[in-house]
């Protein structure tokens, strides 16, 4: 029988040869992420509470990205008992301050092809990028998974949205999932898997392809995938995975496997999107946005300031200078994107632009240390711009891919940032 | 459990019933925070037993699952809502929040008295009809009656211990 690529994965979790969409089947846990927010903090007295071990302190991954920019002593005990408990439990895969987790765990090759992975964050289908099946989860869920390794799932039906054609100059993966919120809303996943396919997102690179499967989650898939390739062994290699640990083969959905539903876009067709707010969902073309002023732009977070985000501001703010009046702000999303894209010039370019860096973590997008000011009309590459998360309910967040925040901070209004490359 | 439904519209996300500024503080003060900015009237305003109605996708968002124990701390018994984000399902269960699935959950009106049959799957409003919902599968029925994953998780491991004794 033709299996999706979900299928597959969830087959193999759960030590079947198949499974059907709809059943409930229970599934081994390859990998299990958790931050400084949802991790220890919280699992800590429960655990206490069970008198229960780790099922095994090797699957797991611990980042601290949420509150690591310690602004107040709440945060900075948060950080703390994170530090102390990876400490007390053994956890050598502790990455602390480097980096934004969905990040973390891709270029440290803890994501390979066939895997069956969790995080304790909600953009943890970003490891599906990898053709991972991975997916977010609560506090008391994952801590139900490092007590047994297991977890519940129903067995998801897959959407397959492809891609066909070229992107053009300036439309990028950001514009894709803007433009899917827009078309489909923010339940249009349904809670299934999401796959995406054709001959451009073929021809995105990996840090695009995460990207797409990060934003599932705003349209509220389960998980968002695309099918390894020679690209993610390419990828994968560099961040050390050896190539006997990377098949490709076995991870690609059948033809005839049954589809929920099929999309197939013209990727030559899309233009640079910008959601306006208070929704992902917003999404318009960036050219439907009349005379828009913005005060602040902020390149930063998971979805918007790895090395590919960084590039593509750099590209565009190249000797140039933002606008009188604006404030740009970019985050690297991790350490080693930052180290790269300062041996490149990218950091050099942004900063006489203008731009103030910022640490490599979640920062304002997480909307839990500093914040947006009241009233500030702001444009920024983060995934969520629903009312009051990154400032007061007055702020207003407008969602673009690096090209546009960057166009838009040069211009000091929501601009379309194939006029400025031309 | 017969009470007051609160009504919301759709796509009510984590952020407005978890606001991150509060994420660092205990559930106690999160969750006077919680909707503020939907309705500022409502931490202060639920009393005990009382029911959260909502349109669709309602938890869109974050994996925060302060969403469902700032509702639970408020006293909500139960979340009837037209859909649900399954991330915030998930979490509701294993926090031993009801959650149900009503597809004419729009036809309740704001402060009617309702009552929740989890079993029966349905909703009745008082004086008016009774709506069915999406029947609760059992093995999540059973999580919700032993009060949420992490008193599951003690019993059957408390279980576990009285069978093998060290
Ligand atoms: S950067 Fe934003 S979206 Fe990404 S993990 Fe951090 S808070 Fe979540």
């Amino acid at each position: 029988m033709p299996q999706t690529l979900a299928q597959k994965l969830v087959a193999r979790a759960a030590g079947r040869a198949t499974v059907t969409p709809g059943e409930i089947v229970i599934c081994r846990v390859d990998l299990a992420m958790f931050h400084d927010s949802s991790g220890p903090r919280r699992l800590k007295p429960m655990l206490e509470r069970l008198g229960a071990k780790l099922w095994d302190p090797a699957r797991i991954v611990l980042v601290t990205d949420h509150y690591v920019t310690g602004e107040d002593a709440e945060s900075r005990a948060i950080v703390g008992l994170a530090r102390e408990w990876a400490k007390a439990q053994n956890i050598r895969n502790f990455h602390d301050g480097v980096g934004i987790c969905h990040i973390v765990l891709a270029e440290n090759g803890y994501l390979r092809p066939g895997m069956f992975a969790v995080g304790a964050d909600s953009h943890s289908p970003t490891g599906g990028a990898f053709g991972v099946y991975m997916f977010g989860i609560g506090a008391t869920e994952m801590l139900g998974v490092v007590v047994t390794g297991e977890i519940w799932l129903r067995v998801p039906e897959t959407m397959l949205i492809e891609w066909d054609g070229r992107f053009g100059d300036a439309v990028c993966a950001k514009d894709v999932m803007l433009y899917l919120c827009g078309r489909f809303g923010l339940d249009g996943g349904g809670y299934q898997a999401v796959e995406y396919a054709g001959s451009a997102v073929a021809a995105l690179p990996m840090q695009e392809r995460m990207t797409l499967a990060n934003m599932t989650a705003e349209l509220g898939g389960q998980t968002g995938l695309v099918a390894p390739d020679a690209v993610t062994r390419a990828y994968l290699a560099e961040a050390g995975v050896r190539e006997s640990e990377i098949e490709i083969t076995p991870w690609q959905t059948d033809a005839g496997a049954p589809l929920a539903a099929h999309h197939v876009f013209d990727a030559t067709a899309l233009a640079p999107q910008v959601a306006a707010p208070h929704s992902p969902a917003n999404a318009l073309p960036v050219g439907e946005f009349g005379d828009v002023a913005i005060d602040v732009a902020y390149v930063g977070a998971c979805t918007g300031a790895k090395l590919e985000d960084l590039r593509m501001a750099a590209r565009v703010l190249k000797g140039r200078h933002v606008a009188r009046g604006v404030t740009l702000m970019v985050a690297p999303a991790s350490r080693k994107d930052e180290a790269v894209a300062r041996r490149e010039g990218l950091l050099a370019t942004l900063e006489d632009a203008g731009a103030r860096l910022l640490p490599n973590a979640c920062g304002l997008c997480a909307g839990y240390g500093e914040r947006f000011a009241p009233e500030a009309k702001v444009i920024s590459t983060t995934a969520r711009n629903f009312r009051g998360r990154m400032g007061a309910a007055s702020t207003e967040v407008f969602l673009a891919s690096p090209y546009t925040v960057a166009a838009s901070a040069l211009i000091g209004r929501i601009a379309d940032p194939r006029a400025v490359l031309q | 459990m017969s009470a007051r439904a609160w009504v919301f519209g759709d796509d009510v996300d984590t952020d407005a019933i978890a606001p991150g500024a509060w994420m660092k503080f205990d559930i106690d003060r999160l969750s006077r925070h919680c909707l503020e900015a939907l309705d500022p009237g409502f931490a202060g305003g639920v009393r005990p037993g009382d029911i959260l109605v909502a349109g669709r996708n309602f938890g869109c968002g974050s994996s925060r699952e302060q969403a469902a124990q700032a509702l639970k701390r408020l006293g909500l018994a139960a979340v009837v809502a037209r859909s649900f984000a399954g991330l915030f399902y998930r979490n509701a269960i294993n926090l031993g929040l009801p959650a149900l699935e009503c597809a004419q959950a729009g036809r309740i009106p704001a402060g009617a008295e309702i009552e929740v049959d989890l079993e029966a799957a349905a909703v009745h409003i008082a004086g008016a009809e009774s709506l069915r919902c999406a029947p609760i599968p059992p093995f999540l029925l059973e999580l919700l009656r032993a009060g949420g994953l992490l008193n599951q998780l003690e019993q059957r491991l408390a279980a576990a211990r009285e069978r093998k004794p060290a």
